[in-house]
């Protein structure tokens, strides 16, 4: 979200700038354009600051050590999060490990090695495309139906992490691709013809110069999957869950307790759901800070 | 440039934390461990509990409460809704089903085909409250028939005026629970004589908070919730008492209990399965819930059993052991 308002605002600063800077551009439509364009900006900001700001002054008092250290409670007094947040932080751990390759290495053999024009591979795109759009509710439908029936995992973390990993997928394959396919042909044909094979070009240069797009594209599919709630229900993640989860063990994770939270009657429990809240904007923007800096420490002009 | 911006995140980063940490204390610390009220045993195993979100403080105080007893006893509580909590109760998925109705006939079918048999035990009452602004002079009592006028499947009635015409022309706005809530199936069976049958341009929320806040924000404002909510937020609503045709009556503990609020008492269930009741630690979690059912739906704001209901469920109980 913060990736997408900086776009945004480094955009309208240019149009700013042309438009001081140029003084050609003097015509109505263009003044009209770029009022537009600034409005839009101010929107998505003051949107995200009241957000936040009603969060914070609603969660800081209670974000304490008990939040961190205490189990789930009926009783607000001693209520906190702990098994949800290691939960979700595992979570994390498992999409790094499996959904990660997985995505990445499908977009570098669509893009650098799958023939083009096979209809094989253009129904595999097609449907790659098409699986970004399917609610995900389906995929929870898909997980209890396959890894919790089917394969009688039972409805532990690693269902509930893989079936947000197989959501994940299309959004980072796509991203990934999109990073590949701006890396310009000339890297590829002066490896060629420096000798190297295509094995070599892919692994020593291409995909190298595309870490900083893929890391986006990750961590975008990695926080949206952290944040996810309706898929982990139907895979049947619980609410209340009091020991510290691990892989093959009941769990929580902390969008679940947020909304059970945000349910119950007593005042005190709106105040702990901000609280949790802020805990899992925390881990987002420290997510999304490790893809900034990724991006920042490999990023490369052409 | 480069090191600029990671400069700048990564002090964003630390700034957000520092912010964090210097606030805090909304809470007391931590007192002494709940008493648990027995002593350490040596039951061990998990116990899987999902169904009802209506049901769930009342299962999550139990499950709380018998870990605190009962260290080597994990207990896990989901809220799947009380459909969705029977159709993993009947796949053989959970030990204990909680639903905020009984179970229909084909979801008892459904465990006829899964094998499963069950107990059911009533464990607490619960009402539901009609609330209004506070602000609101004129309505203290509603019949079953206005209510039905207002929230009746085929309701035309946009004025207080349309439901009794010594009423204001105030505009009538309605907030309740959405399709997806037990609340709602039970209050259109009850009131609109059909279950889902409601009209359908009220103002629904999954979260009973919004309509508080919805029913506090207009002076036309009325709603309906479970009692908890009305009770932990007395300030903001206006308890409308109900007419079944012997007067009426407010929704309280005692009301509730004796089904004097009537026909917006309700019944809290929990389905053990016998195959799991065989295991000591789950006949362990169905009595100690019998043995202090008072205390935790004290804590769980719900209305505990009368004493004939406590006989029933101690009864349920004993032939589980059986």
């Amino acid at each position: 979200m913060n990736t997408a308002g900086r776009i945004a605002g480094e955009r309208a600063g240019v149009a700013v700038r042309e438009s001081l800077a140029g003084r050609r551009n003097r015509s109505v439509a263009a003044g009209v354009f770029l009022g537009y364009l600034l409005l839009s900006t101010v929107v998505g900001l003051v949107a995200l600051a009241v957000l936040l700001a009603t969060i914070l002054h609603d969660g800081l008092p209670y974000v304490d050590a008990m939040l961190f250290t205490n189990s789930p409670s009926a009783d607000p007094e001693r209520a906190g999060a702990r098994p949800a947040i290691i939960a979700s932080i595992l979570v994390a751990v498992v999409l790094i490990a499996t959904a990660l390759p997985i995505a990445v290495g499908t977009a570098v053999y669509l893009e650098e090695f799958a023939p083009k024009g096979n209809r094989l591979i253009d129904l595999i795109e097609l449907n790659i495309q098409n699986l970004a759009a399917v609610p995900s509710i389906i995929f929870g439908i898909l997980g209890l139906a396959f890894l919790v029936r089917g394969i009688d995992l039972g409805p532990v973390l690693l269902a509930g992490a893989l079936i947000l990993g197989l959501q994940m997928l299309p959004t980072v394959i796509i991203a990934s691709r999109e990073a590949l396919r701006a890396v310009p042909d000339s890297v590829r044909q002066g490896g060629m013809a420096l000798g190297a094979t295509r094995w070599q070009v892919v692994w020593r240069e291409v995909l190298p110069a595309a870490i900083p797009g893929i890391a986006t594209g990750s961590i975008l599919g990695m926080s949206r999957a952290i944040g996810e709630t309706a898929p982990l229900l139907m895979v049947g993640a619980a609410t209340f869950v009091s020991f510290n989860p691990g892989l093959l063990t009941q769990y929580t994770v902390l969008p679940i307790l947020i909304f059970q939270w945000i349910k119950l009657p007593q005042e005190m429990f709106q105040g702990l759901a901000a609280a949790a809240i802020i805990v899992l904007l925390v881990i987002l923007v420290a997510m999304n800070g490790f893809a900034i800096w990724m991006r920042n420490r490999y990023e490369r002009k052409w | 440039m480069k090191t600029r911006k990671t400069l700048t995140t990564i002090l964003a980063i630390g700034a957000f934390g520092a912010l964090i940490a210097g606030c805090g204390g909304g809470r007391e610390a931590d007192t002494a461990a709940d008493d648990g009220s027995a002593a350490a045993s040596d039951l061990s195993g998990a116990i899987v509990i999902d169904g009802s979100s209506t049901v769930a403080p009342l299962a999550i105080i139990a499950a709380e409460k018998f870990e605190g007893a009962n260290p080597g006893v994990s207990v896990t509580v989901g809220t799947s809704g009380t459909g969705g909590g029977f159709e993993k109760f009947c796949a053989g998925e959970t030990d204990i089903a909680t639903a905020s109705r009984a179970i229909k006939d084909e979801e008892a079918a459904l465990c006829g085909d899964g094998g499963i048999e069950y107990s059911e035990m009533l464990v607490a009452n619960d009402g539901i409250a009609i609330v209004a602004n506070p602000e609101n002079d004129w309505a203290t009592c509603l019949t079953v028939d206005q209510l039905a006028t207002i929230w009746g499947p085929d309701s035309t009635a946009t004025s207080w005026k349309d439901v009794d015409p010594s009423f204001p022309d105030e505009p009538l706005k309605l907030y309740g629970p959405g399709t997806d809530s037990g609340t709602f199936d039970f209050f259109t069976k009850v009131i609109n004589g059909e279950e889902g049958a409601s009209r359908t341009d009220y103002s629904p929320s999954e979260d009973d908070n919004v309509t508080i806040q919805g029913v506090n924000g207009e002076q036309g404002g009325l709603g309906y919730f479970g009692l908890s909510y009305y009770e932990e937020n007395q300030d903001k609503l206006k308890l409308i008492e109900v007419d079944n045709g012997a007067g009426c009556v407010a929704p309280n503990a005692e009301t509730v209990q004796a089904g004097e609020y009537a026909p917006l008492s309700r019944p809290l269930f929990m389905y053990v399965s016998a195959a799991a009741a065989e295991r000591p630690e789950v006949i362990g979690f169905a009595d100690f819930i019998a043995q202090n059912d008072a205390d935790l739906n004290g804590e769980a704001l719900f209305v505990p059993l009368s004493e004939e209901q406590m006989a029933t469920l101690q009864s349920e109980v004993a032939s589980l052991r059986g």
